[in-house]
């Protein structure tokens, strides 16, 4: 059994103070839908404890000049904002398949990220809506983009003094649109085998004029798929030019699935190239169904 | 063992408990209130044996720390019944739809159809199961629970 104890400040401020003081003896806690397991598998053994749970401010789902999203904001929330529904609905499909209602009602956006699970359900959505992450620390705010926030499995940019405070999406993500596909065995309650991100824009006549994809479960963190995205911009949306770009995305050039328990590496690709072109062409109906 | 002291709502009282401080709310509301409605099943938030309502929603409580309690108000399956020991509609509904067979998922099941209900009074057979997909039930195979959720609804209306 480990012995830790436990602080509850009532504001960033003074998490930042205690994290200095305790450096990396401490660990924070927000929904602890992750902490708690890691202490009970005694994979993470603090000597405290902090929790931010008293950090309401931090609880919010805002749409000015651009989307900005608290980092304690709960999948629950997610799932429930119509804003989120309607206008970034990768996130929303992301957010809406973790884990059971108990588990969603408590955890966090900011907790999902920064536990940086190669797997994690929102990490994919967040790279093709362009999201920063927004740090605060000792030396003030610092914004990272979501794309070089993951550094490996389980590791980030987030040093042991600061903490992610909220998520910033560009408010040209209006102009796109977007689907997440979470490969699983079942429908509930499961890590994703993959995870397909997709986010589409188009232009005069039905021209692909950007695009971005975030796979998950295909490498150590969650990755873009660059040489997919140049592929496809500039090109007519249609099934021939989507199942190419799904091809690239399942390519080396993209990706390097493993082989694990629960899947392995070639049927991972056969599913990267399945799904971008499936939720391309998702994200491209989303778009005429929103103008 | 550092311990801490927390008071909080459960079940309409106002209680306060002394437990270590890693003591999580379903250790808590087990060991020193006594009240074994809520299960361990798995401790890792996977099966929903624990599930009660904190605030209005249903949560795992075998994730919740219990220095997090603090002020909130927590319901078990033991707050539903009436004073006068009639049962609540949805412990009702499960009775008469057979929603229970070993009954070791029961308390929470009904836990997360609180949590369903409440905000919801007339869920489709969809929001019925995706309420519970966080309950494991060995025995049933669901159908009867979802039955017995739908019928509960149509009471409570």
């Amino acid at each position: 059994m480990i012995e830790y104890d436990y602080l509850k400040p009532g504001s960033l401020a003074e998490v930042l103070s205690l994290l200095k003081e305790y450096g990396p003896k401490a660990a924070l806690i927000a929904g602890g839908t992750d902490v708690m397991v890691k202490i009970r598998n005694t994979k993470k053994s603090p000597d405290v404890l902090i929790s931010l749970r008293e950090l309401k401010d931090l609880q919010y789902i805002k749409k000015n000049s651009g989307y900005h999203i608290g980092a304690l904001t709960t999948h629950r929330m997610l799932e429930q904002s119509e804003m989120v529904q309607k206008e970034l609905a990768a996130l929303h499909e992301g957010a809406s398949r973790i884990g059971s209602v108990q588990v969603r009602n408590v955890a966090t956006l900011g907790g999902n990220i920064c536990n940086a699970a190669p797997s994690a359900d929102t990490a994919g959505p967040l790279l093709v809506l362009d999201a920063t992450v927004v740090l605060e620390g000792p030396e003030g705010r610092r914004s990272v983009p979501i794309a070089e926030f993951f550094t490996g499995t389980y590791k980030t940019v987030c040093q042991a003094e600061e903490v992610v405070v909220e998520l910033e999406i560009p408010s040209e993500m209006e102009q796109f649109g977007s689907a997440y596909w979470k490969h699983s065995r079942r429908k509930a309650m499961n890590l994703p085998i993959l995870g397909v991100a997709v986010a589409l824009k188009l232009g005069d006549g039905d021209e692909i004029s950007d695009a971005r994809i975030g796979l998950t479960v295909a490498a150590p963190t969650p990755v873009r798929a660059y040489k997919a995205e140049e592929f496809l911009k500039g090109k007519p949306l249609n099934d021939d030019v989507l199942a190419e770009a799904g091809k690239i995305a399942a390519s080396p050039d993209c990706c390097s699935p493993r082989d694990s328990l629960r899947c392995e590496s070639w049927y991972r690709c056969e599913i990267i190239e399945t799904y971008v072109a499936r939720m391309g062409r998702l994200a491209a109906e989303r778009i005429k169904e929103s103008s | 063992m550092k311990k801490v002291t927390v008071s909080f709502t459960l079940n309409k009282d106002a209680v306060t408990a002394e437990v270590p401080v890693t003591w999580t709310l379903l250790k808590t509301l087990r060991e020193y209130f006594e009240l074994t409605g809520a299960k361990e099943g798995c401790g890792v938030g996977e099966c929903g044996a624990c599930t009660v309502i904190v605030d209005g929603e249903a949560v795992n409580s075998c994730l919740y720390p219990i220095f997090e309690i603090e002020g909130k108000s927590v319901t078990t399956i033991e707050g539903l019944a009436n004073e006068d020991g009639t049962l609540n509609p949805i412990q009702q509904a499960f009775l008469e739809n057979n929603g229970v067979q070993c009954g070791f998922c029961t308390s929470g099941m009904i836990m997360s159809a609180k949590g369903l209900l409440d905000h919801n009074p007339d869920p489709t057979e969809g929001e019925i199961r995706s309420s519970i997909a966080g309950n494991f039930c060995r025995c049933t195979g669901y159908v009867q629970i979802v039955e017995a959720i739908d019928m509960a609804a149509k009471t409570l209306k």
